[in-house]
C-alpha cells in the first residue's frame, strides 16, 4: 500500500489528489515539486531540518503514557503522542520549517499563509522570524476574533495578519484568500499551506514533514510498550496531524481512527465539519477530495467549536484511506469535544487543544472496547491555551 | 458549438477588429434579468459571450466577479438554472456564441457527461473551467469534444514556452490568454501582453483573446491590436453595480457600446 503514496511522488491517491488549479499556478506547483523532489533526496536538506527539529522544535517529543486516565477506564493502556509539546504548542511547526527551508531553496523571500486556530499562522510567523522571511497570513474575521491571543502572538512575531472578511469568514476563505495573493504574487511568494490538502505536491510534501509524528511515534511505543498500538486515534480537520500519525502505521497491523467534528450534530447540514463521514467527492481548493457541499456543488459553511477543524474539505490521502477502508472516520460533536477536554485535563494535568480534545473520547471507548493488555495511542496534537476563552464560554464562565 | 465560436472570430477577422468577448455573472444581479442582460451585450457590440456560473469559493477572482458570486449562490443559482437561462435568451433571439465559464465542482456534481451534453442542447458552445489545467481536463474535454461544444483552455504568462504547445493542442475554437498574473479585476493589462500572445502564437493559429485588467476603452483598443479578442468582465460587473437594479441592463449596454464603439454589429 506504502508504494503507491510513499516513496514516488505521485499525483494521487487513487481517484483524489490532482491539480486543480488556475494556469497560473501551473509553474509554480512544477517548480515546487521538482525542489521538494529533490531536496528530500538530499542529505544536506534533512540534516539541517532534523537539526532545526530537534534543536529548535524540541523534537523528538515524548510519548506519554496517561495513567489516571488508563485506570479510569479500566481498559487498554492510553498512549499519548505529545505533540503540545513541540515549540509553537502544537504540530504545525513540523510543517512550517520543512516548508520555510524549501521557500529559501526556492529564492522566494515571502512567505503567505492561511491560518483557522491559529495555530499554524504562529508556527509559520515563528519561522519567518527566525528564517529571516516576510511573512503573511490571511484568518478569517470569525476566527480573529475566537483565537485572538493567536492574532497577537504572529503580530509580535513580525507577522501581518490580513482579516479575511468573505464567505463563512473561516479558514475555507482565508484559503481562497491567500490562492488570490499567491496568485498575483506567485513570482516572489511561497504559499505555505498548512495541513496535508490543496494541489499536488502540498498533500504528499505536508504529510511527509508530518511523518515524523508517527515515525517517532511508532518506535517510542516499541520501547516503551513493548509493542505497536492495537489503534491509533487523530483529529482530522484538514488531516495534517492525523495522516502525520497514521502513514508511518500503514502497513502495520495498526487500527487508524481519524475522529472529525460533528460541531452541532450531523444532522444539521452547515453546522458540522465532518467532511468524510457527511461528505462527497468533489474539486476544492487544488484537490479532488470528500466535501461538505449541497447538490449543485456549492460548498457548505460549516462549524466546529475548534476553529483548527473547522474545514468542509480534507486531505485526499485521508479520503483514500477511507475509500480503501485502511482508516475508519467517525465524529464527535461539540459537546464530546468539550467532555474530553475536561477528561484529559483533570486526570493527567495536561490540556489539550480542542482539535485533538475530539479524539479524547473515542480513545477512551475503543480503550474500553479493547480492554486489559491493549494500547491506544493518541496523537495530542496540540496544546488548549489558545482556546480558554472558547472553553470559558461555553461552559459560561466570564473570563 | 465549437463551430459558432470559430465563426464569429473569423467574422470579426474579416471585419478587421478583434471580437469582444462580455463576461457577466448568471444571476446577477438577479436571476430574471440574465436573458435580457445577455441580448443587450449582443445588441451592445458584444461578438461572445461568457456567461459565469456562481461558485462558493471564486478563488481567481477578485472582489467584483466574488460579490456577483455570492449574490448569485445565495440566489441559488445552480448550474441547470444557467442552463436555464441560456435556453431563455437563445428562445428570444440571443445569436452570438456564449461560452459558460466558471469552477470545477459545480460541474463535478451536475456531471461532467451530462453538463456538455445539456449545454449543447441548450444553445451554449463552449466552457472555461478556471480551475480545470489542461493537464487535469481528458474526461471533461472528451464530453466536450463529443457534443461538439468547445474547451477553452487558458494560457499565463507564467505559463512555460514547453507548455504552450500542450495547452494550445487542447483548444478547438479559441486560447484564453490572462495578460496578468492575478486575480480577475486587479492590475491593468501591461502594454507587454503582445510578447506574450506573440509567444502563444508560435504554438496555435486558434485565435487568442486576452482577458484580465481590460476595462478603459483605451485597454479595449490597445489589446484589440495584438489579439483576436479582447475580454472585459469586472468592468461589466461594475456597470451592473453602478446604479439602480433596473437600469442596470442599459448600463451595462451603453458600456459595451462605448468601448466597442458600436452597436449591432461591425466596429
Amino acid at each position: 500500500m506504502s508504494t503507491e503514496t510513499g516513496s514516488d511522488l505521485s499525483p494521487r491517491f487513487g481517484e483524489f489528489g490532482g491539480r486543480y488549479i488556475p494556469e497560473v499556478l501551473v509553474a509554480a506547483h512544477e517548480e515546487l515539486e521538482e525542489a521538494y523532489e529533490t531536496a528530500r533526496r538530499d542529505p544536506a536538506f534533512q540534516l539541517e531540518l532534523a537539526d532545526l527539529q530537534r534543536h529548535y522544535a524540541g523534537r523528538p517529543t515524548p510519548l506519554y503514557l496517561a495513567e489516571r486516565l488508563t485506570s479510569e477506564v479500566g481498559g487498554a493502556r492510553i498512549w499519548l503522542k505529545r505533540e503540545d509539546l513541540a515549540h509553537t504548542g502544537a504540530h504545525k511547526i513540523n510543517n512550517a520549517l520543512g516548508q520555510a527551508l524549501l521557500a529559501k531553496r526556492l529564492g522566494k523571500p515571502r512567505i503567505i499563509a492561511e491560518t483557522g486556530a491559529g495555530q499554524h499562522g504562529v508556527a509559520t510567523a515563528t519561522v519567518c522570524a527566525k528564517l529571516n522571511l516576510e511573512c503573511v497570513v490571511y484568518m478569517g474575521t470569525e476566527d480573529i476574533q475566537r483565537q485572538s491571543l493567536n492574532v497577537f502572538r504572529m503580530k509580535m512575531l513580525g507577522a501581518e495578519v490580513v482579516p479575511v472578511d468573505s464567505g463563512s469568514r473561516t479558514l475555507k476563505d482565508a484559503i481562497n484568500e491567500a490562492m488570490r495573493d499567491w496568485v498575483t504574487n506567485v513570482r516572489t511568494t511561497h504559499y505555505l499551506i498548512g495541513s496535508a490538502i490543496g494541489p499536488h505536491p502540498f498533500p504528499t510534501m505536508v504529510r511527509d514533514f508530518q511523518a515524523v509524528i508517527g515515525q517517532e511515534a511508532r518506535a517510542q511505543m516499541l520501547e516503551q510498550a513493548g509493542r505497536l498500538p492495537d489503534v491509533a486515534v487523530a483529529c482530522v480537520g484538514g488531516g495534517s496531524n492525523a495522516i502525520g500519525l497514521f502513514h508511518p502505521f500503514i502497513d502495520d497491523p495498526v487500527r487508524l481512527v481519524g475522529v472529525e467534528a460533528a460541531g452541532e450534530g450531523l444532522a444539521a447540514p452547515g453546522r458540522n465539519a465532518a467532511t468524510l463521514v457527511a461528505g462527497s467527492p468533489g474539486v476544492l481548493h487544488g484537490t479532488r477530495t470528500y466535501l461538505l457541499q449541497d447538490e449543485a456543488g456549492q460548498i457548505l459553511e460549516t462549524h466546529s467549536i475548534s476553529a483548527g477543524l473547522d474545514y468542509p474539505g480534507v486531505g485526499p490521502e485521508h479520503s483514500w484511506l477511507k475509500t480503501t477502508e485502511r482508516a475508519e472516520y467517525i465524529a464527535a460533536d461539540d459537546a464530546e469535544a468539550l467532555e474530553g477536554f475536561q477528561r484529559l485535563t483533570r486526570s493527567e494535568g495536561i490540556i489539550p487543544a480542542l482539535e485533538p480534545s475530539h479524539a479524547i473520547l473515542p480513545a477512551i471507548r475503543l480503550a474500553g472496547e479493547l480492554g486489559e493488555g491493549g494500547d491506544v495511542l493518541i496523537g495530542l496534537s496540540g496544546r488548549g491555551d489558545k482556546d480558554m476563552h472558547t472553553v470559558a464560554g461555553a461552559l459560561g464562565v466570564t473570563l | 458549438m465549437s463551430e459558432r465560436l470559430r465563426a464569429r472570430f473569423a467574422q470579426a477577422k474579416g471585419e478587421g477588429r478583434a471580437a469582444f468577448v462580455a463576461y457577466v455573472m448568471a444571476g446577477y444581479p438577479e436571476p430574471s434579468l440574465t436573458a435580457p442582460m445577455l441580448l443587450e451585450l449582443e445588441a451592445g457590440g458584444a461578438d461572445v459571450i461568457e456567461l459565469g456560473v456562481p461558485f462558493t469559493d471564486p478563488l481567481a477572482d477578485g472582489a467584483t466577479i466574488q460579490r456577483a458570486n455570492e449574490v448569485a449562490v445565495a440566489a441559488g443559482v445552480t448550474f441547470a438554472d444557467c442552463l436555464g437561462m441560456v435556453r431563455e435568451a437563445r428562445a428570444r433571439g440571443l445569436t452570438v456564441p456564449l461560452v459558460l465559464m466558471g469552477y470545477d465542482n459545480p460541474l463535478l456534481a451536475y456531471g461532467e457527461e451530462r453538463a456538455a451534453a445539456d449545454a449543447a442542447a441548450a444553445g451554449a458552445d463552449g466552457f472555461i473551467v478556471v480551475d480545470l489545467p489542461a493537464d487535469e481536463a481528458g474526461t471533461f474535454r472528451r464530453a466536450c469534444a463529443e457534443h461538439g461544444v468547445s474547451f477553452v483552455p487558458l494560457i499565463a504568462p507564467t505559463t512555460a514556452a514547453e507548455r504552450m504547445g500542450e495547452v494550445a493542442a487542447a483548444a478547438d475554437s479559441f486560447i484564453y490568454c490572462v495578460s496578468v498574473t492575478g486575480t480577475t479585476g486587479g492590475a491593468a493589462v501591461p502594454p507587454e501582453v503582445g510578447d506574450l500572445v506573440a509567444t502563444i502564437r508560435r504554438h496555435t493559429e486558434l485565435p487568442i483573446a486576452v482577458g484580465f485588467g481590460v476595462s478603459t476603452e483605451e485597454q479595449v483598443a490597445m489589446v484589440g491590436r495584438v489579439a483576436e479578442g479582447v475580454v472585459v468582465g469586472s468592468a461589466i460587473i461594475a456597470a451592473i453595480e453602478g446604479g439602480s437594479v433596473e437600469g442596470c441592463v442599459d448600463r451595462v449596454r451603453s458600456y459595451v457600446e462605448r468601448v466597442t464603439g458600436r452597436s449591432g454589429n461591425g466596429v
